[in-house]
């Protein structure tokens, strides 16, 4: 067998091993161990591939898959038996009617004996499945590090409900194995399998703690991305309907645009429900009650870039169709929209939320505009992001158990009193909307893109406005981490070593990225355009080295503390001359003591969530209708 | 495209320029509200002053924001003279004026914490605009280089006339000029004191007069931009562009920051984004 099949094999099985082998562990120490060198391992061969398979272009794994395929059937009907489980167990009928409609369309494609049904090469590699490799494989890893840290943590904080460690890693590992077999898979019913067990994995994760909130939750969850589901099936099964291969992503991706803008239509709405686009974002907020590593890893580099994955692979058939710009649209305002309502948030993790429904909106405008420089830029987004926001997550979740609150006003002066979290909590955030790092040049690139395609001037406009918000919310949480409190104490401590390394990676990530992010560009990203548009988009030369010279700046700034200066006096801060204390206790007009208090802007009149949810629920369902529209009376083409 | 000779002028001349017509400002000022005024070096006594002065701080960190404040303030508008990439300038200027809050925040102040809120509301409010303003330069050369921009031969006005309007519009947050003095104005009078700036004293404010005076030239040579394909029309834009906002300065009262927001984003929209809408689609007919 070649290697890179050896490798791609071990990437999707691995985890599953892992996973087999949290069953039977009893000790910490153990699975410590197990825990850890199964994600060394999974990092490392992640970096093989990329390394032994970066210029080798496109490779398709053709073998007998029948095999494979009855028992891909046979796992999709357990599947189905424990969602119908817990939907009977919980009487949702909502879910129980889904699924059933769902495994209704799974029986029609597995019974059509049409010869489309057997794709030749099942399986493949390319430059785009290698960076969601790596993206799953480093940042899960360090996820799942993370998680052998904060999961003891968790369970001494929550005595109440009962160590279910074991169970929540190997979730954890099934939905790493899911993910990869995801990213390598050419043939749609393969895609659709691990689709469907990244739902049931997230169902579980989310609804993990059991409680009444979680429950609630996990279904929202699961009845949107069963709805995804069966567009997906559905899909599936007209594409059955059509010449021999048209279950290969290979092939539909060349076969002409007529013939599949119905399953691309599909397919794009299946993607909105797992990249929790609006109408669907609010299983994405729900999803806040799991432990805040499935968060990380929801957020991050499983599930939602699932969806944006999806919908980037089908960019090709959207461009230049109705089908592409009314998804646009859908990212578009989503991105807006979500920007908005997280102004108006007060906790961190809804916060967080809230940005990253925003960014993958702008990756689904940019594959739903589908030019080589839109993909370019989308790529780069769902790269830089991944980053960010997991590190963003893994740092709440570690000051969540240190303060015992998520609410960003009880992070007031968090430099002082957690200055090395603090610090790197700043570098997060940073990351996410400040020039010269990851998130902003990849806004950058995305008005590039956008200006040049056909139409895109809408979309640079809601951009640029979109942009203003998120700078707004972004500015005023990292304000707040930063403000000096003279008195405060440094309750830091000791940090659990296993949430250290994966804090400190992911930091370095985000910074190391933004240097060597033109090295990404022309090693991985421009092979793959050129491979799949004929054409590459880059910034220019001259660009890169500027953004180089202002991240060195950032870098030095620091330092400037260091410098020689003259002797200065610290004085407390201005009160009106309101007789004050040092720790900011003065003397009200009644001659009462009251503590000074400050608190951030919420702008809840305007932001408020209930009103703009539904602005973006209308808004959002309307070009999902039009996209449809226009997808069945064939007017999808400009 | 980069020239680093026009970098290095900037660096150099902007600060005298830009104390020179904050103290061509303060007499002009002075003569609409019936004063003599100050001499025009008086900016620079000012701030020489400044420099002088023991340095107080209320913590130690200041000092960091407010030294990357005025080298990504000068970086931008280097940046900008030096033919670079105009959406880069904005970002970089947004990094400045980030430093800039995050300062004012750490000072765990009242005033300057207020002031922080509402400079973070000017600068969403502003943003956009600016953005929009580079946005329309490209669509109507093509171009995001300032080199390609100033080197355009039509005068880009005649093409982005509502744009144009947006940016003066802006302009008056940019200058910290009534009725949008809401962060910070440079008078110490205002309901929140000297706002974003309260806690900052001695060196510290003098380096944050500075990257100011920097800023405002690199804002007058985005006025120029407009009439870059004639000397001296632009020239003569510039001047009668910051007469009009010392007018509006002098006759209007500060404004609530909703107003602020609301009617800063209504005008990128209306004005800019419509205005590039139209050039937009006739460009490609």
């Amino acid at each position: 067998m070649d290697i890179s099949v050896q490798l791609l094999l071990f990437l999707i099985l691995f985890p599953l091993i892992t996973a087999l082998f949290m069953l039977a562990v009893r000790r910490d120490t153990d699975r410590n161990w197990i825990v850890k060198l199964s994600a060394l391992a999974i990092g490392a061969v992640t970096v093989l591939l990329l390394v032994t398979q970066f210029d080798k272009g496109t490779l398709y794994y053709g073998f007998n898959a029948e095999p494979v395929n009855l028992l891909m059937f046979v796992l999709e009907m357990v599947i189905t038996v424990i969602i119908l489980g817990f939907a009977i167990k919980f009487r949702n009928y909502l879910v129980i009617a889904l699924t059933l409609i769902e495994t209704a369309l799974i029986f029609w494609f597995e019974s059509a004996a049409t010869p489309s049904v057997a794709v030749k090469s099942p399986l493949f590699i390319d430059q785009f499945s290698i960076i969601m490799a790596l993206i799953v494989g480093i940042i899960g890893s360090l996820i799942c590090v993370y998680s052998l840290g904060y999961m003891r943590h968790f369970y001494q904080h929550h005595t109440g409900i009962p160590d279910r460690t074991n169970t929540f890693f190997i979730f954890i590992f099934v939905f790493i194995s899911a993910m990869f077999g995801l990213v390598f898979s050419n043939s749609l019913i393969w895609v659709f399998f691990f689709w469907e067990v990244t739902t049931l994995c997230s169902f579980l994760l989310i609804g993990f703690t059991k409680t009444e909130e979680a429950t609630k939750n996990a279904f929202t969850a699961l009845w949107m991305n069963l709805l995804g589901g069966i567009a997906f099936a559905a899909a599936i099964v007209y594409l059955t309907y059509q010449p021999a291969g048209m279950l290969g992503l290979d092939q539909i991706l060349v076969s002409g645009k007529v013939l599949v803008l119905i399953p691309a239509a599909l397919i794009g709405f299946a993607g909105l429900t797992k990249a929790a686009q609006m109408p669907f974002s609010s299983w994405l907020v729900g999803a806040m009650v799991a432990p805040t590593p499935v968060s990380a890893l929801l957020h991050s580099s499983t599930m939602v870039k699932a969806g944006v994955y999806i919908l980037v692979r089908f960019a090709p058939v959207f461009q230049g169709t109705v089908i592409g710009y009314t998804l646009a649209f859908v990212g578009a305002f989503t991105f807006l929209i979500a920007s908005g309502i997280a102004i108006s948030q007060s906790n961190a993790k809804r916060v967080l939320a809230y940005s990253t429904i925003a960014n993958l909106g702008l990756v689904v405008a940019c594959a739903g505009i589908g030019t080589a420089e839109a993909i370019w830029a989308a790529i780069l987004l769902i790269i830089f992001h991944a980053i960010s926001k997991s590190l963003m997550f893994l740092c709440v979740g570690t000051v969540e158990h240190r303060i015992k609150s998520r609410e960003i006003e009880d992070m007031n002066g968090l430099i002082v009193r957690l200055p090395r979290i603090a610090a790197i909590m700043a570098i997060g955030i940073a990351g996410m909307f400040l020039a010269p790092f990851g998130m902003l040049i990849s806004k950058w690139a995305a008005i590039q893109a956008f200006i040049n395609a056909p139409f895109g001037l809408v979309f640079v406009v809601i951009l640029i406005f979109g942009s203003a918000l998120t700078l707004f919310f972004w500015a005023k949480w990292l304000g707040k981490l930063l403000v000096i409190i003279p008195d405060a104490e440094n309750v830091e401590g000791l940090v659990d070593t296993n949430e250290w390394i994966a804090l400190v990676s992911l930091a370095g990530l985000t910074v190391i990225t933004c240097f060597i992010f033109p090295v990404i560009s022309s090693m991985l990203i421009e092979p793959f355009l050129l491979a799949n548009y004929g054409s590459v988009a880059l910034l220019s030369q001259d660009n890169v080295l500027i953004m180089v010279m202002m991240l060195f700046l950032l870098v030095l700034l620091p330092l400037s503390i260091l410098l020689p200066h003259r002797k200065h006096r610290t004085l407390p801060p201005y009160m009106g001359g309101v007789p004050a204390t040092p720790d900011m206790h003065f003397q009200n007009a009644l001659g009462a003591k009251t503590e000074m208090k400050l608190s951030n802007y919420y702008v809840s009149p305007w932001f408020g969530e209930a009103k703009l949810a539904m602005t973006g629920i209308c808004l959002c369902t309307f070009f999902i209708v039009l996209m449809f529209g226009a997808a069945v009376f064939g007017g999808g083409i400009l | 495209m980069i020239s680093l000779l026009w970098a290095v002028v900037y660096i150099l001349l902007a600060p005298v320029i830009g104390g020179l017509v904050a103290g061509i400002d303060r007499k002009v000022t002075a003569h609409m509200q019936g004063r003599v005024g100050p001499s025009i070096f008086q900016p620079f006594y000012d701030v020489g002053k400044l420099f002088e002065k023991e340095g107080a701080v209320v913590n130690e960190t200041q000092r960091f924001y407010v030294i990357s404040y005025f080298v990504f303030a000068i970086f931008a508008g280097a940046l900008f003279f030096a033919g670079g990439n105009l959406l880069l300038v904005v970002f970089a200027l947004t990094l400045a004026e980030v430093f800039l809050v995050l300062g004012a925040y750490t000072a765990n102040s009242p005033y300057s914490h207020i002031g922080a809120e509402r400079e973070l509301i000017q600068i969403m409010a502003y943003e956009p605009m600016l953005l929009l303003a580079a946005v329309g330069m490209y669509v109507a050369t093509n171009s995001f280089n300032v080199s390609d921009i100033a080197g355009f031969p039509t005068l880009l006005v005649l093409l982005l006339p509502g744009v144009f309007l947006g940016f003066v519009y802006i302009l008056t947050i940019k200058l910290r000029k009534s009725p949008f003095d809401i962060s910070t104005s440079h008078h110490a009078h205002q309901e929140i004191v000297k706002g974003v700036m309260t806690e900052f004293s001695g060196p510290n404010l003098g380096f944050i007069e500075v990257a100011h005076w920097y800023e405002v030239i690199l804002m007058l040579g985005f006025v120029f931009l407009f009439f870059a394909a004639s000397w001296i029309l632009g020239i003569i834009a510039i001047i009668i562009v910051y007469l009009l906002e010392l007018a509006i300065d002098n006759t209007n009262a500060r404004v609530k920051w909703q107003l602020a927001m609301k009617s800063s984003w209504a005008v990128a929209l209306i004005l800019g984004a419509g205005n590039i809408a139209i050039l937009y689609f006739l460009g490609r007919i």
